[in-house]
């Protein structure tokens, strides 16, 4: 990587906008540099490629032939596409996919907007209301990001069947609430403390109290948050495989659940599994693209749960 | 009251049920907000409690309690109750089922944090400032939005495999036909199965790890990197010199977060091979040994054993966190 020609960059106008192209041309005029950027961005989109192909080709066509040919024959005018596989995913007896995608809908939704709400006051109590005690519970609270969920499982779980709420939605709400809470306090708090005070204290002069305060003055300030977090937690319980696979039963598993098992007992299964596989992407792939812009601004700010 | 707890298979009586739950807690937090705000209250502590106090609550019974009783749980016998001090770590340390568990858990923990990293930072550096970067970032950035199911079967179709002579559906044995090796089948074989299904995982996490050393090498002062550059600098040696010196704190939380990531993945091993031919890691035979073995003590020491590993990580991982935000 060494060999970079510093002849072209001697001659280049020095201009903001003109030194920025200048560095991008010297960064891939590196032909080693840029091959194996182009690597890398090969090796991260084929296999989702090829998948994706798979998904609309006939079943028999799966068996005998990989998923690259397709291109050929396509060029040769032959049928090769169908959306078969993806009726007999979502409609079919054995996979009826539409009933868990239903699932991981009633799943996410509530699990999302609980325990933001929940972690919005929180925060704000940590932040702005000077009780006693505050500090030292802040920093338990802080201290929580550490556990694990692993190791609450199986008391949770055995807590569930003796109140008599196992494998119902409200457990896995209940649990993806309270998992969440200790990283969404954390985060919000932090962003809640950089409102200046001067703001805070001029509602107070006019009378607002907390709770006023809370919606008038956080709230609007708030929302960039809010969706880094939300999105965060979105892609975090629809792409859950644990908590659901543990609290859930097979009325309530999400879509993660129902595939993971067709790889298991239906392995071989190509056309439903590559189909399947897609119908349960495309709902995150669509709110990540629309709210990237959050959703790195959360991360960078350290909402990365593990 | 089976109306709001089992919904069954109707999935318009679902939706419902999910609206009610939504509805039902805001009214709660109405009610608590109401209470609160009521003027006559002098006490902070009341206010301060009506703002927190169902998430700690929450917390101490969801987070606390539980963990507590799992570590006594560690040192009961299965589901008994009897009290058999150690001997469940004892087991996880001696015998041999346990021994590879642990050995490939170590291995997930070295080498994949540091795979990621290295990708996304080579990645964020090369791409940086170029032409196609937005669109670049984006096809590495991806794979995070997916679930490790659907990235696991993704890359399980890549690894496909058929006999010889066989035209080969999977692309890895596709590359080995053309190169006129032969094709095999991936996953059976320790250690290179655990390497393949790292590869997943490596998939997914890169994108974070490029996100992260992305932006800390936009952050790197300019007149820095002119200065290198007027010193002679260029390509490996600016690499090297300057931008791996400017962003270690940042690489440091990059990697410390994804090894914790790594510790808590169970998904993708189980979804590629279910932990068998001798792949399985401390988070998965948790889940194997509490919910297929039914072997409750043995469970809880490996949860315990994965929150003892995770907790120097984690306090590493806050420290240099701490140092990055300063640099900001």
């Amino acid at each position: 990587m060494t060999s970079a020609a510093p002849t072209t960059e001697s001659v280049r106008p020095t201009s903001g906008l003109g030194n920025r192209a200048r560095k991008a041309r010297k960064a891939l005029s590196n032909p080693w540099a840029s091959t194996l950027a182009v690597v890398i961005a090969v090796i991260w989109t084929v296999p989702t490629v090829g998948l994706l192909v798979t998904s609309f080709r006939p079943e028999l066509d799966i068996r005998t032939s990989g998923w690259w040919t397709v291109f050929g024959s396509a060029l040769q005018g032959e049928g090769v596409f169908s959306l078969q596989n993806y009726e007999t995913a979502l409609f079919g007896s054995s996979t009826n996919m539409i009933d868990f995608f239903v699932n991981s809908f009633v799943v996410t939704l509530p699990a999302v907007f609980i325990p933001i709400t929940i972690a919005l006051l929180a925060a704000y109590g940590f932040a702005w209301i000077d009780f006693k005690g505050r500090d030292v519970l802040f920093i338990a609270v802080f201290a929580l990001q550490i556990v694990p969920i692993q190791i609450t499982l199986v008391p949770l779980l055995s807590a569930y069947v003796s109140l008599g709420i196992n494998g119902t939605f409200w457990t896995i709400w209940l649990s993806h609430s309270i998992f969440a809470l200790p990283l969404a306090i954390f985060l919000l708090h932090n962003f809640m403390k950089e409102v200046p005070r001067s703001l805070v204290e001029a509602a107070r002069v006019d009378g607002a109290g907390h709770v006023k305060i809370f919606f008038t003055v956080m709230m609007p300030l708030l929302t960039p948050a809010i969706a880094a977090f939300g999105i965060f937690q979105f892609l975090w319980v629809w792409n859950d495989l644990l908590v659901a696979l543990v609290m859930g039963d097979l009325r309530t598993f999400p879509l993660t659940v129902r595939i993971a098992e067709l790889a298991g007992s239906r392995g071989g299964d190509w056309h439903v599994l590559s189909a399947g596989a897609f119908i349960s992407m495309v709902v995150p792939v669509i709110v990540f693209l629309a709210l990237q812009r959050y959703f790195v601004r959360g991360m960078l700010a350290g909402a990365v749960k593990g | 009251m089976d109306w709001l707890l089992h919904a069954g298979d109707d999935p318009v009586h679902k939706l419902l049920l999910m609206v009610f739950a939504i509805g039902l807690f805001v009214a709660l937090m109405a009610v608590i907000l109401f209470v609160v705000d009521r003027p006559r209250n002098p006490s902070r502590w009341f206010v301060g409690f009506g703002f927190t106090g169902i998430a700690l609550l929450l917390l101490l019974a969801g987070l606390v309690y539980p963990a507590v009783r799992t570590i006594w749980t560690s040192f009961l016998f299965r589901n008994s109750g009897d009290f058999v001090g150690l001997d469940n770590y004892v087991r996880a340390f001696t015998e041999p089922k346990f021994l590879i568990v642990l050995g490939n858990t170590a291995l997930w923990v070295l080498v994949a944090p540091i795979v990621a990293t290295f990708l996304g930072l080579v990645y964020a550096y090369l791409v940086d400032r170029s032409r196609f970067e937005k669109f670049a970032k984006g096809l590495v950035f991806l794979p995070m939005a997916i679930s490790m199911v659907g990235a696991s079967i993704i890359w399980k179709f890549v690894y496909e495999f058929k006999p010889q002579g066989v035209d080969q559906t999977g692309l890895l044995n596709q590359f080995m036909v053309w190169i006129g090796g032969e094709p095999q089948q991936w996953l059976l074989h320790r250690p290179l199965n655990t390497f393949l299904i790292m590869v997943v995982f490596v998939w997914i996490q890169t994108g974070f790890a490029m996100t992260l050393l992305s932006a800390s090498i936009k952050a790197i002062p300019t007149d820095i990197v002119e200065a290198a550059r007027l010193d002679g600098l260029s390509g490996f040696g600016m690499f090297w010199r300057i931008t791996i010196p400017s962003i270690r704190p940042a690489l440091v939380v990059v990697l410390t977060t994804i090894a914790m990531t790594t510790l808590k993945t169970f998904d993708i091993v189980r979804t590629m091979t279910a932990g068998q031919f001798d792949t399985s890691i401390v988070a998965l035979e948790f889940y194997d040994q509490g919910f297929r073995q039914n072997d409750a003590g043995m469970a809880a020491a490996l949860a315990v054993l994965l929150f003892v590993i995770v907790v120097p990580v984690v306090v590493y991982n806050v420290r240099q966190q701490r140092k990055v935000e300063e640099i900001r």
